[in-house]
């Protein structure tokens, strides 16, 4: 069981984003713990993405604020969440399809030489380690990632948010592109960082994985959160009426 | 790979074309120093069409930092500081002058493209004008010249390393890519990835040396006219021994267009930078989520675009020994034609050095083959546009098949 007797890990508070007249977020809270996984469920547009690209640092917020570790942080750009030891799998992935995958892991973050030159067979070194744990049937470390299955894509995706040592990682639907056995391989690898006291959003359209992964679930509809609920305490109906309600189950939990 | 077989396949038909005058040592020596100009702004151009940018503006640039330079040293150091002509530390802050100048003005260009994102074709082509008619104002349309003794050994002709230091420097540089290729391989097999077959390596070390040693050997072939070099002796107050024949060797403008590019080869290989370059125009939103200052990126490259942009002002100007108003003029469009040519993809995240200079290579080898066939200089021009679209046409279906 999670302890959520301490500070939490991360918490968002009144966050507002909105894009011209839009708002994507609208006042939206959520908090989450060393070794929680936070499930964020929604309609498509909802506002799931956006919320956690404040996070991130892809988007600049319009209100609100994020503490972490109980103190108050500016995250302005992806180096500042790089710096607090967030990490980021994008929806979009966010390779650059040009390079191959070695590069995409270390890229903004490379292994460099005595020199300060980049230490490629070093990196591909680490990168082969990694990839071996995350999915050993890869291949193709040195096509382009524009070469690879969608699948293939989407692990080196996961590879680079987890091979840093994150504290806080952001998962917006990591397991979109992937296998059966992938999606599965996935869920072991949440279930191990978890244990070393990670903390993690994860984005899922999947009720039963949501069920299956996380502690608790934030639902949110039209940028607006519904509500956030202990996983233990609902049934996958009472999810399905919250995102397409909006309606929160009685009890709700905070 | 292909480009270097055109480019062969080229100079052999040209050299059946003209009875064997196309591939003489003087021919050779020719064709390198008139490619330098370009091909050194070709490798900046790499960069900048890499990060989906483009700059109209590199010939108008040339011209502004020539006309600098030349007003440097024939009207400011001379006359104003009171240095008077051929002062040995002319050349040196001219040339300084000149690369700040070009430095600063393609960082300027590189703000307004990255923090006021104002698209590079229209802030270049706003540069075309502007910066060919400051080169125009600063020298009223003069022609400027002769140019300090010292600065027209940039040039080519005037400018050579001569035979000794020619082949010293073909040797070490043959021994710096030999030790590259071993390196690579060393490092490879340190981690246990799969390497090259031993003969494979043998081949390919061998046409390395071969080609490094085989263009050394070319240039100091190609002997210094008797008349000129007697003048030579001449100004040094000695005769010239009966009989003495001396090679040119390689010119310094040949040398600094392979400092150029072996340095930038580098930077685009091996360093964070060049990774950051290739990765923006990969995926710029991909980039920028990754920490990489995307914008501030955009400075470095268009200032970097600047600075060759002067340093080929100074080959350029010194190879004419003067600045003229129209210097550099087209330049942009050959520049572009080149890293096209070369296999840069406009459409960015795609391009090399290597293949840049061999595009100038190829245009220059072009231009002057026919001119020497005695193809009419309307059919040249026509001929250069219909092989620049034929170039990426090929480009496209190749990469097509590869499935890139
Ligand atoms: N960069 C942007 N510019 C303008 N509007 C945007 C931008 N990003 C998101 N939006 C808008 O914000 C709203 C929320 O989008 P968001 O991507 O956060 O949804 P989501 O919940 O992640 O949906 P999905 O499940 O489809 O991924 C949408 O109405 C979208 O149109
Ligand atoms: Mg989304």
């Amino acid at each position: 069981m999670v302890d959520r007797s301490q500070t939490p890990l991360v918490e968002l508070k009144d966050i507002s984003v909105s894009f011209g007249g839009v708002k994507a977020v609208d006042h939206v809270s959520v908090d989450l713990y060393p070794g929680e996984v936070v499930g964020l469920l929604g309609h498509n547009g909802a506002g799931k993405s956006t919320l956690v690209k404040v996070l991130s640092g892809a988007y600049q917020k319009g209100g609100g604020e994020i503490l972490i570790d109980g103190k108050p942080v500016e995250i302005n750009n992806p180096r500042d969440a790089r710096a607090n030891n967030i990490e980021t799998i994008y929806q979009t992935l966010a390779l650059a399809d040009n390079l191959d995958a070695t590069s995409n892991l270390f890229l903004g973050r490379e292994i460099v030489t005595p020199l300060g030159l980049v230490d490629d067979s070093a990196m591909e070194a680490e990168c082969r380690k990694i990839m071996g744990q995350l999915n050993p049937n890869f291949q193709g470390f040195h096509d382009p990632v524009s070469a690879l299955s969608g699948g293939q894509r989407q692990s080196v995706a996961i590879a680079r948010a987890v091979y840093f040592n994150a504290r806080i990682l952001i998962m917006d639907e990591p397991t979109a592109a992937l296998g059966p056995h992938e999606t599965q391989m996935v869920a072991d690898l949440i279930q191990k960082l978890k244990a070393q006291g990670i903390g993690i959003f994860l984005i899922d359209h999947d009720v039963h994985s949501v069920i299956d992964l996380c502690d608790r679930a934030s639902v949110m509809k039209n940028g607006e959160l519904v509500g956030t609920v202990n996983i233990p305490d609902v049934t996958d109906d009472d999810l399905l009426s919250m995102i397409i309600l909006g309606k929160t189950p009685t009890p709700v939990t905070a | 790979m292909g480009m270097i077989g055109a480019f062969v396949l080229l100079c052999l038909g040209f050299d059946i074309l003209t009875e064997g005058r196309f591939l003489t040592p003087r021919n050779i020596f020719n064709l390198s120093i008139q490619t330098v100009s370009v091909a050194i702004m070709a490798c900046g151009m790499v960069f900048v069409i890499v990060t989906r940018n483009i700059d109209l503006s590199v010939g108008a640039l040339l011209a502004t930092c020539s006309a600098i330079m030349a007003m440097t040293q024939t009207e400011f150091l001379p006359y104003v500081m009171d240095l008077g002509l051929n002062h040995p530390v002319t050349w040196l802050i001219s040339i300084a002058v000149g690369l700040l100048a070009g430095t600063l003005i393609g960082a300027f260009q590189g703000v307004l493209i990255g923090y006021l994102t104002i698209p590079a074709f229209i802030v270049t082509l706003g540069g075309f004008l502007v910066w060919r008619n400051v080169a125009w104002y600063l020298t009223g349309g003069q022609t400027i010249g002769p140019l300090d003794s010292n600065f027209v050994k940039l040039g080519g002709t005037n400018g050579t390393m001569g035979e000794a230091a020619s082949w010293t420097l073909g040797i070490v540089l043959t021994a710096a890519a030999l030790w590259m290729l071993w390196a690579s391989r060393r490092a490879r097999a340190r981690h246990g990835f799969p390497v090259k077959p031993m003969w494979a390596q043998g081949v390919l070390a061998a046409i390395t040396a071969a080609v490094i040693l085989g263009f050394i050997a070319t240039l100091n072939a190609y002997d210094i006219p008797e008349r000129r070099l007697e003048r030579m002796f001449e100004a040094r107050g000695e005769v010239m021994p009966e009989g003495l024949t001396v090679g040119y060797g390689l010119p310094f403008s040949v040398l600094i267009l392979l400092v150029v590019a072996i340095v930038l080869t580098i930077v685009a290989r091996r360093t964070r930078f060049g990774r950051y370059v290739f990765a923006t125009g990969g995926n710029p939103d991909a980039a920028a989520l990754s920490g990489i200052n995307t914008r501030f990126l955009t400075v470095k490259v268009f200032a970097l675009m600047g600075f060759l942009c002067a340093l080929s002002a100074v080959v350029a100007s010194a190879r004419l020994s003067n600045h003229s108003n129209d210097i550099g003029t087209l330049d942009e469009l050959r520049v572009i034609a080149a890293a096209v040519i070369g296999g840069t993809a406009l459409s960015g995240g795609i391009g090399t050095i290597y293949g840049a200079v061999l595009g100038a290579l190829i245009m220059q080898a072009l231009q002057s083959g026919m001119a020497m066939v005695g193809v009419d200089a309307p059919f040249q021009n026509i001929v250069v546009g219909a092989v620049l679209v034929l170039a990426v046409l090929i480009d496209i279906l190749y990469r097509k098949r590869l499935g890139a």
